[in-house]
C-alpha cells in the first residue's frame, strides 16, 4: 500500500515505539495532522505553546529513557520549540522535534509563517535534516532516532516542507533493517589499557572520590556504578543531574556537590587524591575556579564524548567509552587486580568526611525545628513532600532556590526519578515535564516543585493538564521573589532588588487554578503545612496545585565563593564562610 | 600559533555551515577556508586555518569531529605536511611586482595599460609577503583561495 508523506510519518513513528506526540498544529503542519488524525496507534497531546511540547517530550524522556517526539508548525511554531530543544541538547536528552515548513517553492521567499528553522535551531541540536524527497521521510526518521538515542544523546529536528507530505504523493514505506552512517560511529569500546591503568591509580588511592553526572542515568549505568563502589568503598558524590544515579540514603554517598553541593562533597572533591568522573563533564557550577580545582587530585574521566574529556580540567587517565561498558570493564579489572586498597588510609579518609559532614553538612534539623516558627522555611517544604511522598515521587523542578532545595533535601534513591534543567536553567521547564512523566507513568506520584516565578512561564499548560486529565501535585514555593535572583542581590548588589521582586501584583493562585478546572490551596503557616500535603496527595485523581508561602529571606546554603574561589571556599550560611 | 586543519565532510546542504558555525559558536576564529567536492563527489574535503594553543586545537578537533556530517578530521600542523595557497590579483603593474610573482609560479591572464591579472602560489608566507610587495597603492583586487593542505608521506585524510 502506498502512503503520503503524512502517513509514511506516522508509521515510522509508529516503528520506532512512539507512543506520544506533543505538539501545536499550524498552517504548514496539517497534512501531518490529519494523517495522526486517521491513525489510532500514536496519541496526540496537544499542549498550550510549543515551549510545553518540547518540555512534555524531554520529561517523557528523562523519565522514561525513550526519545520524546514533539511536533510544531513552522514561524511561530519552529521559534517557540528553541527553548526546549536548547534545553534537552544542554542535558544531552534525546529528542526528535518535527517541525513543519512552508512549501518548497516558498523557501527563501519570506513566505507567510517561514523562519530559517534548520539555521535558527543549528547550535543546540545533535543533527538536523530537512525533507527534500517525501520517500525519504521513513529513512530520515530511523536515522534521526538512531542519532538522538546512540553515542551522548541530544535533540533532532525533522523540518519537513508541507509539499512534502501532500496526501496526493504517495510512496511505498520501506524500513531498513540496520542504520549505518559513514560519518556517524558511536560506539566505543573502552581502551583496555586505560582501564588496567585507571583500576591500579583508583586502588592506590588513599583519598578517593567518585563523581558520578547525569551520562550516569542516560547510560542506563547506575548498576554498574553501585556494583563498582561495593568493592571500593569511596565517597560517592552525584551532580545535580546525576541526583539518583547512586541512592541518597547510602552511607557513603556525600550528596550534591557544586555551587550549592554539600561542604563534604566539596571539601571531599578539593582534597582528593584520585577523582574518578564518570559521565560528568565538570561544568563550571562544579569546577569553580578551574586552575584552583582538586590541586593534588589525579583525575580519572569516563565519558562517551571525547570533546568532554580535558574541556575545563585535564584528565591524566581518559576513558572514551560508554559509561555501562567501561564500569564494566572496570569492575572486572579491579576484580581481578592483585593491589589492596589501603584500607586504613579509606578508613581515615571516610572519617575525615564524616567531620566535614557533621561539621557543616545539610542541617535537617535545623529548619524543621524552625516548624513551629512564624514563616516557613523552603527547606522544610522539601522535606515535608519526601515524607508525603515517602521519597518515591517522580519530581520535576524549574529554576532558581525551590531547585536546589529539591537537589538538597528529596533524597532520590532511584535514577530517573529527578527532572529538571540542570544545563540551560529553564524556567517554565518543570510543569509541562510533569505532564510528560505523568503520561508515562500514570499510575505514579509526579510532582512539579515551582516557585512562583518559574510556574508563571509555562502556566498555560494547565489547560493542558485539565484536557488530558493528569493528576500531577504541584508544589509552589512561594517566595514573592525571583528567589535566586534576589539571593545574588543581597550577597552581591548591597541588597538592591532590581526587577526581582512584585509581591503586589501577584495572581490569586488557588483562584486561578481553580479557573482551569483543579485544585488550589493554599498554606501561608507552618503548622498547616504537612495537614495539606496529605490532603493533597489523597486527591489521586486531580491536579492539586499547593501555594505554600515560604520565608523569603531564606538563602541556598552552602554556596561556593566565587570569583576566584576553589571548590572548598564555601559560603554556608548568610555571611558566614566556611 | 597557526594550525591546519582537514576535514572530509558530507556534501549535503548545510553541512558547510554547521562547520563555520561551530567555531564561532565555540569562540574560535576562521583565518582561511577553503571547500570543494573531491573524488566521487559525494563528500567535500575542506582546509581550516585557526590560530590556538594545543589544547585549542584539540577542542576545536574534538568538537568538529561531532557533527554528524564530518567523516573525518585531521590537525595537519601535527606533522609533516605540504600547504599552498593561491591567489588571483589585479593591479597596476611593475616590475618588482611582475619579478615576486614570476617567482611563485605566476602566470600572467590578463594585461592592458591600466592593470594586470596574474595568478600566483606558494606557501602562505610566501603568499604574505608577495601581496606586500605588491603594495597597498598598487593592488586594484586579490582573492585568495585560503590555504589547501595535505599530509606528508604516506600519512593520508581519505575515507
Amino acid at each position: 500500500m502506498k502512503l503520503s508523506g503524512g502517513d509514511l510519518l506516522m508509521r515510522a513513528l509508529k516503528d520506532e515505539g512512539v507512543k506520544f506526540i506533543f505538539g501545536y498544529p499550524g498552517g504548514a503542519a496539517l497534512h501531518i495532522y490529519d494523517s495522526i488524525f486517521r491513525q489510532k496507534a500514536l496519541d496526540h497531546i496537544l499542549v498550550r505553546h510549543e515551549q510545553g511540547a518540547t518540555h512534555a517530550a524531554d520529561g517523557y524522556s528523562r523519565a522514561t529513557g525513550k526519545p520524546g517526539v514533539a511536533l510544531v508548525t513552522s514561524g511561530p511554531g519552529a521559534t517557540n520549540a528553541i527553548t526546549g530543544i536548547a534545553t534537552a541538547y544542554m542535558d544531552s536528552i534525546p529528542l526528535i522535534v518535527i517541525s513543519g515548513q512552508v512549501q518548497s517553492h516558498l523557501i527563501g521567499t519570506d513566505s507567510f509563517q517561514e523562519t530559517d528553522m534548520i539555521g535558527i535551531s543549528r547550535p543546540v541540536v545533535k543533527h538536523s535534516f530537512i525533507v527534500q524527497k517525501t520517500e525519504d521521510i521513513p529513512r530520515i526518521v530511523q536515522e534521526a532516532f538512531h542519532i538522538a538515542t546512540t553515542g551522548r544523546p541530544g535533540p533532532v529536528v525533522i523540518d519537513i516542507p508541507k509539499d512534502k507530505t501532500d496526501p496526493s504523493i504517495l510512496y511505498t514505506y520501506k524500513r531498513k533493517k540496520e542504520i549505518s552512517l559513514r560519518s556517524y560511529q558511536p560506539r566505543v569500546i573502552p581502551h583496555p589499557g586505560q582501564i588496567k591503568k585507571a583500576s591500579k591509580n583508583i586502588l592506590s588511592a588513599e583519598r578517593p572520590v567518585i563523581y558520578a553526572g547525569g551520562g550516569v542515568i542516560l547510560g542506563n549505568a547506575h548498576k554498574e556504578l553501585i556494583a563498582l563502589n561495593k568493592l571500593l568503598k569511596a565517597p560517592v558524590t552525584n551532580t545535580l543531574m546525576g541526583l539518583g544515579a547512586y541512592p541518597a540514603n547510602d552511607k557513603f554517598f556525600l550528596g550534591m556537590l557544586g555551587m550549592h553541593g554539600t561542604y563534604q562533597a566539596n571539601m571531599a572533591m578539593h582534597h582528593a587524591d584520585v577523582i574518578v568522573a564518570i559521565g560528568a563533564r565538570f561544568d563550571d557550577r562544579i569546577t569553580n575556579t578551574p586552575s584552583m580545582f582538586a590541586p593534588n587530585a589525579r583525575i580519572i574521566h569516563i565519558d562517551v564524548d571525547p570533546a568532554s574529556i580535558s574541556k575545563i580540567i585535564n584528565a591524566d587517565i581518559p576513558i572514551v567509552g560508554q559509561v555501562k561498558e567501561s564500569l564494566a570493564a572496570l569492575i572486572k579489572e579491579i576484580k581481578r587486580s592483585k593491589i589492596k586498597m589501603d584500607s586504613e588510609a579509606l578508613e581515615s579518609w571516610n572519617i575525615q568526611i564524616s567531620e566535614w559532614r557533621q561539621k557543616h553538612g545539610l542541617d535537617h534539623d535545623r529548619y524543621l525545628s524552625q516548624f513551629k516558627s512564624q514563616m516557613i522555611a523552603p527547606q522544610v517544604v522539601v522535606q515535608e513532600l519526601y515524607h508525603a511522598t515517602s521519597g518515591n515521587a517522580y519530581v520535576t523542578s524549574d529554576v532558581g532556590q525551590h531547585q536546589m532545595f529539591v537537589a538538597q533535601y528529596y533524597h532520590f534513591n532511584k535514577p530517573r526519578r529527578w527532572i529538571n534543567s540542570g544545563g540551560l536553567g529553564t524556567m517554565g521547564f518543570g510543569l509541562p515535564a510533569a505532564m510528560g512523566v505523568k503520561l508515562a507513568f500514570p499510575n505514579q506520584e509526579v510532582v512539579c516543585v515551582t516557585g512562583e516565578g518559574s510556574i508563571q512561564m509555562c502556566i498555560q499548560e494547565l489547560s493542558t493538564c485539565l484536557q488530558y486529565n493528569l493528576p500531577i501535585k504541584i508544589i509552589n514555593i512561594n517566595n514573592e521573589a525571583l528567589g535566586m535572583v534576589r539571593q545574588w542581590q543581597d550577597m552581591n548588589y548591597g541588597g538592591r532588588h532590581s526587577a526581582s521582586t512584585y509581591s503586589d501584583s501577584l495572581p490569586d493562585f488557588v483562584k486561578l487554578t481553580q479557573s482551569y478546572g483543579h485544585i488550589g490551596m493554599k498554606v501561608t503557616k507552618p503548622s498547616q503545612l504537612r495537614k495539606t500535603l496529605d490532603k493533597a496527595f489523597s486527591m489521586k485523581d486531580k491536579l492539586v496545585f499547593v501555594d505554600v508561602y515560604v520565608d523569603p529571606n531564606e538563602h541556598v546554603y552552602p554556596m561556593l565563593v566565587a570569583p576566584n574561589g576553589s571548590m572548598k571556599d564555601m559560603w554556608i550560611k548568610k555571611n558566614t564562610k566556611a | 600559533m597557526k594550525r591546519i586543519i582537514s576535514i572530509l565532510i558530507e556534501n549535503k546542504p548545510g553541512a558547510l555551515a554547521r562547520v563555520v558555525g561551530l567555531f564561532h559558536q565555540r569562540g574560535y576564529n576562521i583565518e582561511t577556508l577553503n571547500v570543494g567536492p573531491v573524488f566521487d563527489g559525494s563528500y567535500s574535503r575542506m582546509t581550516v586555518t585557526t590560530r590556538g594553543t594545543e589544547s585549542d586545537v584539540e577542542q576545536i578537533t574534538k568538537q568538529i569531529n561531532k557533527i554528524i556530517d564530518v567523516i573525518k578530521v585531521s590537525d595537519l600542523t601535527e606533522g609533516e605536511h605540504h600547504e599552498y595557497e593561491f591567489i588571483l590579483a589585479k593591479f597596476k603593474h611593475t616590475d618588482k611586482i611582475l619579478k615576486t610573482l614570476k617567482a611563485l609560479n605566476g602566470k600572467i591572464h590578463e594585461k592592458n595599460k591600466e592593470a594586470m591579472v596574474m595568478s600566483a602560489w606558494g606557501s602562505s608566507s610566501e603568499i604574505e609577503l608577495a601581496i606586500k610587495t605588491i603594495g597597498k597603492t598598487n593592488l586594484i583586487e586579490l582573492v585568495r583561495s585560503g590555504s589547501l593542505g595535505l599530509h606528508e608521506g604516506i600519512k593520508v585524510l581519505k575515507i
